[in-house]
């Protein structure tokens, strides 16, 4: 005879609530399932292992670069730089205490940012907008788009040099200084910032291209159905749209812009104090030649001629506090929330 | 891992384990009785009279004169198609409904009548379009649209203030001139006529993209009908709504209807058959039925017609 199997109920549970597998025998009967084991890097095959490794160490050492950099450059800049250096004029000299300040460069970025990005960010908001708006004959918008990839791809010792050849013409004398005998220097603010809108016009170009791609067909189409011209609706729907990419796309052209330095050597001049050329006021200076901050430190370090290095590492260091600073304004502005997307 | 590590609270208890026989080996677990489940039987149905004044709409006949005719209208894309060959007559004071499967041509026919089409670089078209008796392409463009004003099917209103949406319509273009306060009247009188003004009275400057999406497709409406149009072209205006400002949106449709013809496309049909007083139903860019809403749902002449009514396809 067999033996029926006695059933034994289970013991109480301790707590007595945390059986809640769901009625008698629920839990016992339930399949016997492991807690998914966590996702770690020891059960990853080795080869990921190893471009993950690549990942964080890649990583962590341009951080590191950049910390470096910037660290250096503060101690170096911030050892030399003086309330007294931003505000004197830059003399010549073989002793370094006697080579004065950074006024002149300082004054001739920001005269060449400016004159520059006036010239780029109509010409680039401009022709984003015929590309986009238009964009008729389309073989013209397709040779405009190319030309001004290709603008973007010179390096821009070949856009000085061409610049040059440009601006010794005899057509463009009174943009310089003209010897006596009628030869054309061809080197002045005016040069130098026309040249140097050509870095910046991409930046701007590509910039408005995209906000007006984002902004949706039917958006246009409201407007032209309100019995307004394309003209009106770009005026005043997609103008307001789109000023904040302008923007952006204005303020990494003068990062770049602040940054050049190829550009500025050959065009202009090379003089190491902002020397005005005739007679007329505010214009003697455009048609003068000058320095800026990239040619200082070029031209202060030993690499240059001359030999006031402390001088350029007080320089450099104004320099990457101006171009970081026209970068983070250039991420806040592009942060902002579009206008059309306000609705949330 | 042993299992009671993440399973179990410790010391709890395992009942695969408590199964045994008294010299301690283990047992199959004993097959226990299947859970109780009350099985309530459905309670025979009961029949409610379904809302039909909601459905047939029984409404004053307040038709017009004729303000557009579409004469023997071909709109072609290259070379494909998309409206064949359509006539139609536009009252004022009526509802006209476009239906169709998608792809139709119901949407290029509406954006025929106030030339938005020729945007399209692609659009050629045959055939006219009668706008009070004057052929559309005589008009200027400019001049036409502000005549015949169209709604579109997501709310698409401009990053301004509500009260600027609706004076953006009214002004010459872009002209400064007239100031606000000469056009505060007329904006106001195009919210009033929009439903809308009871709601944003107290914030006409609030940026108009913060309002509901019922809200902003109103807005849109006062900005249409804000220059005192003459025709109303509504391109699924309730498509992106929810049902409830479907209805306010369906309700001022009504109402608009008294002043102006409207003619609105719509892959509702039961919208169709609630808001239209004329019903145009097309298929493959042909104009295959058009008739009184009644007649089209109720008594379709063409076989394809009263399939789609049906549901049959689209």
């Amino acid at each position: 005879m067999s033996t029926i199997p006695r059933y034994v109920p289970p013991p109480p549970v301790p707590g007595g609530t945390l059986l809640v597998g769901g009625g008698v025998g629920g839990r016992g009967s339930a399949p016997y399932r492991p807690a998914p084991r966590r996702d770690s890097v020891s059960s990853w095959r080795w080869r990921h292992r190893a471009a993950y490794g690549a990942c964080w160490v890649a990583g962590l050492s341009l951080c590191l670069i950049a910390v470096a950099i910037l660290g250096y450059m503060a101690v170096e800049g911030v050892q030399y730089l003086s309330l007294e250096m931003l505000v004197t004029r830059p003399e010549p000299s073989l002793d370094q205490a006697q080579t004065g300040g950074i006024l002149d460069p300082i004054l001739g970025t920001l005269i060449l940012t400016v004159m520059a990005i006036l010239i780029a960010t109509p010409l680039g908001a401009v022709a984003a907008i015929w590309i986009v708006e238009y964009g008729r004959p389309r073989w013209l918008a397709r040779t405009i788009e190319s030309g001004i990839e290709v603008v973007a791809g010179t390096p821009d010792i070949v856009l000085a040099i061409f610049g040059l050849a440009i601006f010794q013409l005899p057509l463009f004398a009174p943009l310089s200084f003209t010897a006596d005998g009628g030869g054309v220097f061809g080197r002045s603010f005016f040069a130098a910032s026309a040249m140097l809108s050509l870095i910046a016009i991409p930046m701007v170009f590509s910039a408005t291209r995209e906000g007006l791609l984002q902004v949706p067909a039917h958006v246009r189409e409201a407007s032209w159905a309100l019995g307004k011209t394309r003209i009106c609706t770009i005026r005043s729907v997609l103008l307001p749209v789109v000023r904040r990419h302008i923007a952006t796309g204005s303020t990494l052209g003068m990062g770049r812009i602040v940054g050049d330095t190829a550009i500025v050597v050959v065009l202009l001049g090379g003089s190491l104090q902002i020397t005005p050329v005739g007679d007329v006021p505010v214009l003697d200076v455009l048609k003068g030649s000058g320095s800026t901050l990239t040619t200082y430190v070029y031209n202060a370090s030993p690499a240059g001629e001359g030999n006031a290095p402390q001088k350029a590492y007080a320089a450099a260091f104004v320099l990457l506090v101006l171009v970081l600073l026209l970068n983070a304004v250039a991420t806040s502005i592009g942060k902002r929330s579009s206008p059309l997307e306000a609705h949330s | 891992m042993n299992r009671s590590d993440h399973l179990d609270p410790p010391g709890a208890f395992d009942p695969r384990e408590a199964i045994f026989q008294e010299d301690g080996s283990a047992l199959d677990p004993p097959t226990l009785p299947p859970p109780v489940r009350r099985v309530r039987v459905d309670q025979t149905p009961v029949a409610v009279p379904p809302e039909t004044d909601r459905f047939v709409p029984v409404r004053d006949r307040i038709s017009g004169p004729e303000r557009m005719r579409v004469d023997h209208l071909t709109v072609r894309y290259g070379d494909a198609a998309a409206v064949k060959d359509v006539s139609l007559p536009i009252h004022q004071g009526e509802v006209l409904a476009l239906i169709g499967p998608s792809g139709c041509g119901k949407t290029t026919l509406l954006r025929t009548l106030n030339r938005l089409t020729e945007t399209t670089e692609s659009a050629s078209r045959d055939g006219g379009v009668l706008l009070d008796g004057q052929e559309v392409e005589q008009i200027d463009p400019t001049a036409l649209r502000r005549r015949v004003a169209m709604v579109f099917q997501q709310p698409n209103l401009f990053p301004m203030s509500i009260f600027d949406n609706v004076a953006y319509a009214i002004r010459v273009q872009n002209k400064k001139t007239p100031r606000r306060r000469e056009l505060e009247p007329q904006v106001i009188d195009a919210l009033r006529r929009a439903g809308l003004y009871d709601e944003v009275a107290d914030g006409l400057d609030r940026p108009a993209l913060r309002l509901s999406g019922g809200q902003q497709q109103r807005l849109c409406i006062a900005r249409a009908i804000a220059t005192r149009p003459e025709v109303l072209l509504m391109d699924e205006p309730c498509s992106a709504l929810d049902p409830k400002s479907t209805a306010v949106i369906e309700a001022l449709i009504g109402e608009l209807r008294r002043d102006l013809a409207v003619v609105i496309v719509t892959h509702n049909l039961a919208q169709a058959h609630r808001v239209a007083d004329k019903v145009a139903f097309m298929f493959l860019g042909d104009l295959v039925e058009y008739g009184d809403v009644q007649q089209v749902f109720e008594a379709p002449v063409a076989h394809r017609t009263r399939d789609y009514v049906a549901g049959a396809f689209g």
